[in-house]
């Protein structure tokens, strides 16, 4: 999930009915076959290449991608798919939505599917792999993945033992943003643990600040920033098998573990003496914008946020950004974002977070060669090099570090390559969207304003389709 | 600006001046090229009326008045001040115009705007055409089963575009027979046959529904009076309803110019991805970033779009005129 | 494409268009007898019942079939997604909000664009007078909901920020609010009164379209019955009471009727505050659940329960309808 406006998950009953994702890791996955065209490819020669001319020569044909990334990230996209014309030949005809979800499924349904999709959510690629109408990652791409991502990531592209999506970009969901200078000034420490956390809110408090802001209203999607909240508790506490387990709905989503992560978010966001610094008070939370929620920070009326890299981006529109003052984000900046702390000590990251899949509707040689590309560690790169203002990373394991151009974007790749990290794919995003594009967000939002842990989550859990 | 002239003004000015002139216009001139009606109207609800009405206008402004305000403010202003405090520190910028006029990267408005016409044009005159033939025909000719048919086509309304976007989009991309498809990869003409085609079946029943009640009004004797001259349908159709029925197509018309001009779904989806027949909202609809953060931009997006419906509003405006029926005899 | 080669593409189906229709016209006028009625008949409605039949008749007809089925249109499941929509406590209160909609938009922005075209009618600034009232009606949607949000904004004015002072209200309600010393009120998102708020929107929207057809009715009063009124002293509020509501009174029930119907299909308003804090309506729900939860048993039921909202409307106009037939 990379931002909240249209790119929340849909994900079918389908995602049920056809898979859950399989955690043991399946060794014998499928793969397509590989199609190629005649002739000499024009990158015949080039070493970064090389993955590419083995698919002949593709010039005159054209890779329609359809995406839910929009100007401005688009043009540093489109910037990186230059190689790749010069590589084979192959024209990309890009085209980017707000309305991706509906627009998705009406061409899909209509048959008019474009030839490749940047897909948000696990979910929604089984959705789309229930109509039939996708078709599964060659082998190259596959070989890509094994070499450069992380196992889970491959399974997440992964439907019913078949390898389908290989994933494009991600973003981490597990930080704070807080202001540096506001923690130096008054000798604040960056907690290193869930209990070092609170106890640093209730000093910020005592001092006369209110420590937390959050802010959840997002349009349609309103309510999901609590549902981050909760995912990453609940990683925190029970660990990644339980959470799967959970997301899979093995475990009934009101299960007491998930009413006791539940309560450790609402120990924050609903303690009037902690929220919500510079808006008012808790129910407030649920009137503010994710996009205006962190503002306070600059202004010293609130000291931390839990909220995704993405949010980056959004310093920039900040009320105090006057005349181009935009602020600096880095660690010696005026904000950046901290690790969010463990619950408990067992050597181990979480990292909550999210991204795109490539999924692609037909496989003529230029399609397939477009996929090998965008899986291989040169795309990355080139990505990395064509995204000069930052705001972008992969969990692309291949990708140089140092060519990121912001400190965020370094501090994101670091979390997710850290050898202790271990990854999980936002759970609203694979659950099914009567969940966790429905229930799951109203409900959060009916409990910040005021409704109960245990009447949440049942709500929550009679909405779960049976089928 | 150029009042219109009604064709057959009843009124000679002696008239007018023995009207109690204490009309709208609150300066005791008589008001320029007033109808009797709207003197006597006035007449009595003189003051009151001007006030009620001045109100209701302040009221439904003041809203766009706050959006075009923000639209010429500095992007980091919008989100920490309210927009009337503009008038006690003005601080104006053209930024965000420039922003998005500037023809840079694949926001080039210039092909959006001419995609918008070419939408948009065929979108209003091939609806009104087919539904003001209809409409005449509900009205003025008997055939079997004409009720149960019109309430059948006036129902149909209710239909949302939504429940239609994927059988016709499946229709497009796949006709029957070995037709060309209009949508797809494919599509005749890039696409532009599919959107005409979606906007004027969206458009049909309101329309003729509007139209015939239009056409009911005109009275029954002219048209029996010509039949019995020996004119067919067809010639009563083009040379008397068309000219009679003037405001309500231009009413219908504006209406119509401004949904397809304003519409985003039919474009979206039936453009089938081709950028190159997108109407004007589709980059438009885009301009508030990708996470929302740059609606600044919008509010001005927002004025450039609206420039357009508002210049064909005030153009089809003076054939609102009364005096089009003048002396026709009413049943 | 370029340029030149969209206005071909223009030209070519206006051309086309044009040469159709002026075939069925030449080749129906040949029957002028009033046998060949029924011909010209067809001739005149065809195009037009054609369309309609395959674009909007056959998914209605299809949508209300899918609707007795589950999601995925497999298994047969009887009324099970109605019996759904009126036990579901949250779908009783997007019925209920569907009401609200539906009752208070159609009578109010009807009434006030009635009185505001007979009061501008005439008037020197007639013509700028409807333009500004008219102006919500051609503003995009997007533009709207931005309008929208600078009027509703809401920031707790009990605040004290780090420097002392209290957050700026960015939206006007709440800054006057705020500069009469009231509390500042949560517009959007306090149930029940959020949906009156956004209903307000939608009348702001949809008064611009009553004025414009009432006012093209007003001004087709023939001139010798208001002559005659006047003639018989009738002025004023007596003069709009007893000729100028009467005369119209087709046109009146074309708006009401036209709104009416709008407003059952409303959903990009309800969008704007993502359908939350109890606001959703129908259209919006079906919306949701046929595109992202990918439910298409309950949202086709949801949308054919709007088909059966509008049969009172259809009833009453039935009834309009053979009035005017008996004439």
């Amino acid at each position: 999930m990379r931002s909240a406006r249209s790119r929340r998950g849909l994900t079918g009953i389908a995602a049920l009915a056809v898979s859950a994702i399989a955690l043991t890791g399946c060794a014998s996955e499928e793969t397509g076959g590989t199609q190629t065209a005649s002739g000499t490819s024009p990158g015949e020669g080039r070493a970064e290449c090389s993955q590419l001319t083995q698919f002949g020569d593709l010039t005159g044909t054209e890779v329609r991608v359809f995406t839910s990334i929009v100007q401005p990230e688009s043009d540093a996209q489109q910037a990186s798919y230059e190689l790749f014309t010069e590589c084979t030949g192959a024209e990309v005809a890009y085209e980017g939505s707000q309305e991706f979800e509906t627009q998705l499924s009406v061409r899909v349904r209509g048959g008019n599917a474009p030839d490749i999709a940047y897909v948000p959510q696990p979910g929604l690629v089984n959705t789309m792999v229930a109509t039939g109408q996708t078709v599964p990652a060659p082998q190259p791409v596959s070989d890509n993945v094994d070499e450069f991502f992380p196992e889970i990531w491959r399974e997440y592209g992964t439907v019913d033992g078949t390898f389908y999506a290989a994933p494009l970009g991600a973003n981490v969901k597990s930080f704070v943003w807080y202001s540096p200078s506001f923690f130096e000034e008054n000798g604040y420490e960056i907690p290193e643990t869930w209990d070092e956390m609170t106890a640093l809110s209730e000093e910020i408090a005592q001092s006369g600040t209110k420590p937390w802001c959050a802010g959840i209203e997002s349009g349609t999607a309103t309510g999901w920033t609590v549902t981050d909240w909760l995912e990453d508790a609940i990683l925190r506490d029970q660990g990644a098998d339980f959470y799967d387990q959970w997301v899979n709905h093995e475990v009934p989503f009101d299960d007491q573990a998930v009413a006791d992560s539940l309560d450790r978010v609402g120990g924050i966001l609903k303690n009037g003496d902690f929220v919500n610094g510079g808006f008012g008070d808790v129910r407030s939370i649920a009137s503010t914008s994710f996009q205006d929620a962190g503002y306070p920070i600059l202004s010293d009326n609130c000291a931390m946020m839990r909220q995704a890299s993405f949010y980056a981006a959004q310093w920039a529109s900040a009320p105090s950004a006057e005349g181009g003052n935009a602020p600096v984000v880095a660690e010696d900046g005026d904000v950046f974002a901290f690790y969010l702390p463990v619950t408990q000590d067992n050597g181990e990251r979480p990292v909550l977070g999210g991204g795109e899949f490539v999924l692609a509707f037909d496989d003529r040689p230029e399609v397939q060669a477009f996929q090998t590309y965008l899986s291989s560690d040169i795309w990355a790169n080139e990505k990395a090099e064509a995204t000069p203002d930052g705001g972008w990373v992969s969990a692309n394991t291949g990708l140089d570090i140092n060519l990121l151009n912001s400190p965020i974007d370094v501090l994101s790749a670091e979390t997710l390559q850290d050898p202790n990290a271990v990854f999980r794919f936002d759970g609203s995003d694979q659950m099914p969207s009567a969940v966790g594009a429905g229930s799951f967000w109203t409900q959060m939002t009916d409990w910040i304003t005021g409704k109960s842990t245990g009447d949440a989550l049942t709500q929550i859990e009679e909405s779960w389709p049976t089928s | 600006m150029s009042t219109s002239t009604p064709t057959a003004a009843p009124l000679g000015d002696e008239q007018q001046l023995q009207d109690d002139a204490d009309g709208g216009s609150g300066n005791g001139k008589p008001p320029a090229g007033p109808s009797g009606f709207a003197q006597a109207q006035r007449s009595l609800t003189g003051r009151v009326g001007s006030i009620l009405a001045i109100l209701i206008a302040i009221l439904w402004t003041l809203p766009t008045a706050g959006l075009l305000i923000t639209s010429f403010r500095p992007a980091s202003d919008i989100n920490s001040s309210g927009w009337w405090t503009f008038f006690t520190d003005p601080n104006v910028t053209l930024d965000n115009y420039r922003q998005v006029l500037s023809s840079g990267g694949d926001f080039n408005l210039s092909t959006y705007f001419v995609n918008s016409f070419i939408i948009t044009i065929p979108a209003v005159i091939i609806p009104i055409t087919l539904a003001t033939m209809a409409a005449y025909a509900f009205a003025w000719m008997d055939f079997k089963g004409k009720s149960a048919l019109f309430v059948a086509v006036f129902a149909l309304q209710i239909v949302p575009i939504q429940v239609t976007l994927i059988p016709l989009q499946q229709f497009y991309v796949n006709p029957p027979g070995n037709l060309a498809p209009l949508g797809g990869n494919d599509a005749l003409g890039g696409g532009f046959y599919a959107i005409w085609l979606s906007h004027a079946i969206f458009a049909m029943p309101l329309a003729i529904y509007l139209l015939h009640n239009f056409m009911r009004e005109i009275p029954g004797e002219l048209i029996e009076s010509a039949r019995v001259d020996g004119a067919g349908h067809v010639q009563i159709f083009t040379r008397m309803m068309l000219p009679l029925m003037a405001p309500a197509i231009a009413a219908f018309g504006i209406f119509q110019f401004l949904w397809v001009w304003n519409d985003l779904l039919v474009a979206l989806v039936f453009s089938g991805g081709n950028q190159a027949v997108a109407p004007l909202t589709v980059p438009l609809s885009s301009l508030a970033g990708q996470r929302g953060e740059d609606y600044f931009l919008l509010s001005a997006g927002a004025f450039v779009s609206l420039i357009v419906p508002l210049i064909v509003f005030l153009s089809l405006q003076r054939y609102f005129v009364r005096g089009l029926l003048a002396g026709s005899v009413k049943g | 494409m370029s340029t030149p080669e969209k206005f071909l593409q223009m030209g070519i189906a206006i051309a086309l268009f044009i040469a159709l229709m002026s075939a069925i016209l030449l080749l129906s006028s040949r029957f002028k007898n009033r046998s060949g009625e029924r011909l010209q008949a067809a001739a005149f409605l065809l195009p037009a019942v054609l369309l309609v039949a395959f674009g909007l008749l056959y998914p209605a007809l299809k949508t209300i079939y899918q609707s007795l089925f589950d999601s995925f249109g497999t298994n047969f499941v009887g009324t099970e997604n109605y019996q759904t929509i009126i036990t579901n406590p949250d779908l009783l209160v997007v019925l209920r909000n569907t009401l609200f909609w539906v009752l208070l938009t159609p009578l109010l922005a009807t009434f006030i664009g009635l009185i505001y075209a007979v009061l501008v009618d005439g008037s020197r600034f007639e013509k700028q007078a409807k333009a500004l009232v008219f102006l919500p009606m051609a503003i995009s949607l997007v533009g709207a909901t931005i309008i929208w949000k600078f009027v509703y904004a809401y920031r707790d004015n009990d605040v004290t920020l780090a420097d002392g002072s209290n957050p700026a209200q960015i939206g006007l309600l709440n800054a006057m609010l705020d500069g009469v010393g009231l509390p500042t009120f949560q517009f959007l998102t306090s149930p029940p009164w959020n949906t009156f708020f956004l209903i307000v929107i939608l009348i702001w929207i949809q008064a611009g379209f009553a004025m414009v057809i009432l006012s093209a009715s007003i001004k087709a009063i023939p001139e010798d019955i208001i002559e005659a009124a006047r003639l018989d002293g009738v002025s004023g509020v007596k003069m709009f009471r007893h000729i100028t509501v009467p005369s119209i009174r087709p046109a009146l029930i074309v708006v009401l009727t036209t709104i009416s119907i709008a407003t059952l299909k409303v959903f990009d308003i309800v969008q704007t505050v993502g359908g939350q804090f109890d606001t959703s309506v129908l259209a919006y729900e079906f919306y949701r659940q046929f595109f992202v939860a990918n439910n298409q048993g309950l949202a086709t039921a949801l949308a054919t329960v709007i088909f059966v909202l509008v049969i009172p409307i259809i009833f009453y106009n039935v009834r309009q309808f053979r009035r005017l037939e008996a004439r």
